[in-house]
């Protein structure tokens, strides 16, 4: 097979200190902001289309790609949803085979981004937006990717069939009997979202803990979007891991669930966005990733979706717990890029799939 | 599924043989086919990820419980699903041909539905009616008896869920080739029991079922391969409930950091056990073929069955409610209620779905168009390859048919998702490029679809005798012409009922294409697995009931799927 490995991309590359990808400000190689010009606007219709490859949940990547759409008339957005690692397999896969067809891509595993940069797959490109307001921390000094969105990985349960007296506060509260079979766990061979929480989990509580959690007879499904959407169904009572936003975008709808913070702290899940080099339609990509950083993008993305912005201008929507007044456990992207194929290998023999 | 009966004409001589060409051409592009993906598989499954020979990948494939346990769970779920598709479609086939059961026709078009039904939105589906507590059967199982939240009558996410769902969709082909076979048992054989004073249960019992004995047989083996081979059913029942079958572990090998080396070892003895039960199965039929062939038959029996009529019509009913009236009506419930397991109202019903689906859902209008051009081509491509092969093989017409109709047979040896596999190998290198490309996806699927579409094909031109062509050849036509006047306009509903099985089965192809798709190329199917995997319900029904309207309107207008509900295939 010719994909390209993570394996093969470390060697020569492991003294590479961790999160240098992210803090690294020195010696920036970032190009000059770029806006939104009419002549930008003018070559992204002749291209007519933009491919975004994401992990965000199907109907919000659809509603971003609607309103792209509706603010720039003549550039269709078609929407490549899958799970980040799979997201992830694809693009090599693809690439392993000479298919370029992303344009933009935005994966909740921020470590693909660390392969993708090393590979010299990504173009350095930075939207006026990114330049001018983004903390340091959430950009990339080459200018190859963005945090376009931050969530956090949280516990969550059904109010219909879990009074919020006894909801769990905690990871250590799902190890409790009563939940055994009423579990359900996304899965992080699937999910960017999961293999980052799963990294900083194993990290802070240990494997034990997930072998523990393993015995509680837990439904396993793929997507981080399903747990809230199955608790939603009401089939099963607590969600031991799942995206934050889906469960404020189904209680703002008032479907019965309830987010918990866990008292160990919540997974900080990052995720970027970056334009491949090899773009089939470089000025849709370019205008597309630059609409994506704009304050009117981010919030609607906290709004419709549920999801936190590093844009300072966007404003956090009322009822949901602030930002930052979440305990979160600490992101590590260089870490996981490490570890994520041991991860899967360590999870699959936990969980059995 | 129609059975080859030896042919029993001598083999006949014709001028000036221009067909070698053709035949060669033929074999060339079949072996293509079949060969090269099947050597990728042996020689991957031979070396390890440096690429040295060894036989590391099959010692770990008998070592490692992560892959005995699926074969075992694999061997469990293949031979239950046999047993009980046999055990409801051998009565429901002889109630239909052989019983004076009201409505048959009704029932044998339910059948075709539950065929026709793709087995992953099947399974979807029961999801919404048997997940424990959010299933609507088991809602209205607490309401009735006001039993607590967490009882529940079924759990579709377990072994025995599975076997049922899978049991659902496979049962039609027990059932076509019960109910072929009993249309074709000769009336002379009952009519001899009764005149030696056998009364009709007596016949049915020592004459009657005998005779449709081994068809069962074959019935039971096609189930236990396709409940073997199945990828949709089990990766959405299996992997909620924490297990792996063959096939989603082979799928998960593929997954990053992928293993081929290990899904093609994997793969191997999916392959060889299919192999061995197909030889098992051409052995049973080859005997019942001789056992009924020759004579003129006589109009089966008909056994009344009195009042139990229907008593029998109403539980045939009940049985297929299973594969199609209860989730048909699930996915109508999760297609227009706001949440897919809420119980419809007049109040709560939107068209959220619709609207999301038909306005939002950017990958379905290019999936749709994917699965069109790949179904039409499919169904085009298939068509000609089979029918070339039939006629030769039915006509003798080259020196080497036989060789001809096994390469065209030698495919349904290969599960989908291992023919997946080694396209996959084989297609993603110099000197065919192909993975990115429909042409995989259409290779896939013709080889896929070439066994029952050759057997179809043969069985339509062995109901046109030779005769009527050397008519015409004696009158001074040409080959050809007489191949275009007289064969061609006897063959054409043959050809056209062939177009819509390959047709229909492209619609239900999930196996090998979730292994060959690209972004580019994604078809409906595994449209419908990527939304079941971030849980959207809502959209997969409405996609589903459209997939069904396209299915049951290209059924209707042909409405000659062979083996259901029609005649033209009996002999």
């Amino acid at each position: 097979m010719t994909n390209f490995s993570r394996r093969d991309l470390l060697i020569g590359s492991s003294a590479l200190a961790a999160g240098a990808a992210f803090s690294t400000q020195v010696l920036s190689a970032a190009p000059p902001a770029s806006a939104v010009t009419p002549a930008l606007i003018e070559a992204a219709k002749k291209e007519g289309k933009v491919v975004w490859y994401t992990s965000v949940d199907l109907p919000l990547a659809e509603k971003v790609a609607k309103a792209f759409e509706a603010k720039f008339p003549g550039v269709a957005v078609r929407v490549e949803r899958s799970g980040a690692e799979r997201v992830f397999q694809r693009v090599g896969q693809e690439y392993g085979s000479n298919i370029h067809a992303a344009d933009v891509v935005n994966s909740s595993d921020a470590a693909h981004f660390i392969v993708w940069k090393k590979g010299n797959l990504l173009e350095a490109y930075v939207p006026e937006d990114v330049a001018k307001f983004y903390p340091a921390e959430h950009k990339d000094p080459d200018g190859n990717f963005a945090s376009f969105r931050v969530w956090v990985c949280i516990i969550a349960y059904n109010t219909n069939l879990v009074k919020k007296e006894e909801a769990p506060k905690s990871y250590a509260d799902l190890l409790d009997p009563k939940w055994k079979g009423k579990i359900v766990k996304a899965h992080p061979g699937y999910s960017g979202t999961i293999m980052t929480a799963t990294y900083q989990m194993q990290r802070d509580l240990g494997w034990a803990y997930f072998e523990k959690l393993a015995a509680q007879n837990i439904m396993q499904v793929q997507s981080s979007a399903d747990p809230p959407k199955r608790l939603a169904l009401g089939e099963r009572a607590v969600m031991a891991d799942g995206n934050e936003y889906n469960i404020f975008q189904i209680k703002e709808k008032d479907g019965p669930v309830e987010a918990v913070y866990a008292t160990e702290g919540s997974p900080l899940i990052v995720g970027p966005t970056g334009i491949f080099k090899a773009a089939p339609n470089p000025n849709a990509a370019r205008l597309f990733c630059n609409y994506s950083f704009s304050p009117e993008c981010q919030q609607l993305i906290v709004d419709v979706g549920g999801l936190r912005s590093m844009h300072p201008q966007t404003k956090e929507k009322a009822g949901r717990t602030p930002f930052k007044d979440i305990k979160v456990m600490k992101d590590d992207p260089a870490a996981v890029e490490k570890m994520s194929d041991e991860i899967k290998q360590r999870y699959s023999k936990i969980f059995r799939v | 599924m129609t059975i080859a009966i030896p042919a029993t004409q001598a083999p006949r001589k014709f001028g000036i043989d221009v067909s070698k060409p053709v035949l060669y051409g033929f074999a060339a592009v079949l072996c293509v086919l079949i060969v090269l993906p099947l050597s990728w598989l042996l020689i991957y499954s031979l070396t390890d990820a440096a690429g040295h020979v060894t036989l590391g990948n099959f010692y770990r494939l008998f070592t490692e419980s992560s892959f005995y346990d699926p074969l075992v769970t694999t061997f469990i779920i293949a031979t239950s699903s046999a047993i009980i598709c046999c055990a409801v479609a051998a009565p429901m086939g002889w109630l239909v041909a052989r019983t004076d059961l009201p409505f048959s026709g009704v029932i044998r078009a339910l059948v075709t539905a539950s065929f026709v039904t793709p087995p992953f939105l099947g399974a979807i589906a029961w999801e919404v009616l048997a997940a424990p507590n959010s299933g609507l059967l088991n809602k209205i199982f607490r309401n009735v008896t006001g039993a607590e939240q967490d009882v529940h009558l079924f759990n579709i996410y377990s072994i025995e869920g599975i076997i049922f769902v899978i049991s659902c969709y496979t049962f039609p082909y027990v059932f076509v080739l019960v109910a072929n076979s009993l249309d074709r048992t000769p009336g002379e054989l009952e009519d001899a029991s009764s005149i030696l004073g056998g009364g009709r249960w007596y016949t049915a019992r020592r004459v009657t079922i005998p005779l449709v004995l081994p068809a069962l047989l074959a019935g039971a083996l096609v189930a236990f391969l396709q409940a073997m081979t199945l990828f949709g059913s089990p990766a959405i029942l299996a992997l909620p409930a924490g297990f792996h079958t063959m096939t989603t572990k082979i799928w998960s090998l593929f997954q990053y950091p992928p293993k081929p080396e290990l899904a093609a070892a994997a793969s191997l003895p999916l392959l060889v056990l299919t192999i061995i039960l197909l030889r098992a199965e051409s052995m049973i039929l080859g005997r019942r073929g001789y056992s009924v062939v020759g004579g003129k038959y006589g109009a089966p029996r008909l056994i009344p069955l009195h009042r139990l009529r229907w008593v029998a019509f109403i539980v045939c009913l009940l049985v297929l409610m299973l594969p199609v009236f209860l989730p048909y009506a699930a996915l109508f419930n999760a297609a227009f209620s706001p949440v897919a397991t809420t119980f419809l109202t007049f109040q709560n019903a939107t068209l959220h779905n619709i609207e999301f689906v038909l306005f939002e859902l950017s990958a379905a209008s290019l999936a749709l168009k994917n699965t069109v051009i790949l179904g039409g081509a499919t169904a085009t491509v298939g068509t000609v390859i089979a029918v070339v092969i039939a006629y030769v093989t039915a006509r003798h017409a080259v020196a080497g048919w036989r060789a001809l109709g096994f390469l065209a047979t030698a495919p349904i040896a290969i599960p989908g998702i291992v023919l997946g596999v080694g396209l996959f190998l084989s297609y993603t290198r110099p000197p065919f490029v192909l993975y990115g490309t429909l042409w995989i996806l259409l290779i896939a699927f013709v080889t896929i679809a070439l066994p029952s579409a050759y057997q179809q094909l043969q069985a339509a031109f062995r109901t046109i005798h030779p005769e009527l062509e050397d008519a015409s050849r004696i009158l001074g036509a040409t080959r050809l012409r007489s191949l275009w006047q007289i064969t061609a306009p006897l063959l054409r509903t043959g050809v056209i009922a062939t177009w819509c099985f390959i047709f229909v089965g492209v619609m239900r192809e999930l196996s090998a294409a979730i292994i060959l798709f690209t972004s580019e190329t994604k078809v409906i199917s595994v449209l419908i697995y990527d939304l079941n995997e971030s849980g959207d319900l809502g959209a997969i029904a409405v996609i589903g009931i459209g997939m069904l309207i396209i299915t049951f309107s290209v059924v209707i207008a042909v409405n000659r799927i062979p083996g259901f509900g029609t005649v033209r295939f009996r002999t």
